[in-house]
């Protein structure tokens, strides 16, 4: 993990952070959108808070191992991040398909 | 009321469905679909019309698609299409079949099976196919350890037949719960001399049953074609007279259980196409004792292309229509059960699959 991650959120429940989608993700949802704000202190509660707004989204980004898919990635702070990555207050999430998946 | 044909293509870059009336003469194309998702198999329930298509995305993981409008629009699932965590996860969905119960059924990369009784909505892993004994000792055939061929009996939802490269043929009589490989007569040539009669591990490459409701069922093996006229527990070998014992695709006469359509290439180490480059579909009326080639409107001279496994099925009917689709994406059909072709679709991405749908409407 890099120098960015954050310390335990002080406040009750997870602040927002600021998710941007790849688009051929986001033509797989009606209604979903490019840059989404969701309350999260990790990526798996990224992956929740966006299963909740578009159902199936985590199946999308996710496997069963559970992990990350082999050829998503997201990145924070510059950085690969994993499920278990925390995030901070407003921090910048990308969902990135690879260019090996594709 | 008018009889449309629907010929369901599945191809590396998505789905498309191509759409005539009776004559079977003017094909409309419309496609692609499922966002040019990798497409292994797009199926048709009889009944209700429904289009279901599966497949998977190096990005996005394995999904089936659905279309209640003939492809107008389409929605997708993976709800439950997962194996344990832990385990490989569920890369790509490769066939799919409609049971007599109206159940929905997807086999899957790596080798599982999976049932759907909500219309493709969620999904449940049937785990007794994995509980096999056999299971650790599964090997990958040249595509991945794929269940591509995935056959239900019309008459009973219990008994299941999946195909698996290179497990083989396995069977099951009690819905999924248990099973047992079927493959006795069919040979592994790629093992060791004396070796090559296996209780599994055979790459089979396309199962089919044929109708009337008897247990007959047809095989394209890597290594051979093959006859059961019991359900699979004893295979004999109809590959005399066929140009090759190598070939992907078997699709059966819709009512002559002794019709059979197979496309063989020139070998498996001779860069699998056409033999001579020369196009032919050949064709049994009498369950492989005989065999003819049909080539009238397929390309002769330069034909170095392929069809895969699921590329090949019959229409509904009178004469049978016969379709099939190339790796280099031409679709060819017949009207007169496979005698004579036309190329109704030249350009379309790699073809995976092909399957009908005749609706009165």
């Amino acid at each position: 993990m890099g120098g960015q991650e954050p310390a335990a959120a002080s406040h009750d429940g997870p602040a927002p952070v600021l998710v941007r989608l790849p688009p051929h993700l986001v033509v797989l949802f009606p209604g979903a959108d490019r840059l989404v704000p969701v309350n999260a202190s990790s990526v798996a509660e990224m992956v929740d808070g966006l299963d909740a707004l578009w159902p199936g989204m985590r199946e999308r980004i996710c496997d069963e191992t559970p992990a990350i898919r082999r050829h998503i990635n997201v990145f924070v702070a510059g950085r690969r991040a994993r499920l278990s990555t925390l995030l901070a207050p407003g921090a910048d999430v990308f969902v990135i398909t690879a260019i090996s998946g594709g | 009321m008018a009889r449309q044909v629907f010929v369901l293509v599945g191809t590396r870059k998505g789905a498309f469905v191509l759409e005539s009336d009776a004559t079977r003469r003017a094909w409309q194309l419309r496609g692609p679909f499922c966002e040019t998702w990798p497409t292994n198999h797009v199926v048709a329930d009889p009944l209700s019309g429904t289009l279901y298509a599966g497949g998977g995305n190096e990005w996005f993981g394995p999904a089936v698609w659905k279309s209640t409008d003939l492809g107008a629009s389409w929605t997708h699932s993976s709800q439950g299409l997962a194996y344990e965590a832990g385990q490989a996860p569920v890369k790509s969905v490769w066939s799919l079949a409609v049971g007599a119960d109206g159940s929905l059924y997807a086999g899957v990369e790596p080798a599982g099976l999976f049932r759907s009784t909500d219309g493709g909505v969620s999904w449940t892993h049937i785990d007794g196919l994995q509980k096999h004994p056999s299971r650790p000792e599964w090997n990958p055939g040249g595509a991945g350890l794929i269940l591509h061929s995935l056959v239900l009996d019309p008459a009973d939802p219990n008994k299941i037949w999946v195909g698996i490269s290179a497990a083989g043929v396995f069977a099951s009589e009690d819905g999924g719960a248990t099973w047992e490989a079927r493959n006795r007569g069919t040979r592994a040539d790629f093992m060791p001399e004396g070796q090559n009669y296996l209780e599994f591990g055979q790459c089979v490459h396309c199962l089919v049953m044929a109708p009337g409701g008897r247990g007959r069922l047809y095989q394209q093996n890597h290594c051979g074609m093959y006859r059961s006229d019991d359900g699979g527990r004893s295979w004999e070998s109809i590959e005399k007279g066929l140009p090759s014992s190598f070939g992907f695709p078997a699709a059966v006469h819709p009512r002559d259980p002794d019709g059979l359509y197979l496309i063989p290439l020139n070998g498996d180490i001779k860069g699998r196409f056409m033999p001579e480059g020369n196009a032919a579909v050949w064709r049994t009326g009498d369950a492989g004792a005989s065999w003819q080639a049909n080539r009238a409107g397929l390309p002769q001279g330069g034909a170095y292309f392929n069809v895969l496994r699921q590329a090949m099925a019959t229409d509904t009917l009178e004469p049978a229509g016969v379709y099939f689709g190339s790796n280099a994406g031409g679709l060819y059909a017949s009207t007169d059960e496979g005698e004579s072709w036309d190329c109704v679709a030249p350009h379309l991405p790699t073809i995976t699959s092909v399957e009908t749908l005749v609706l009165e409407r």
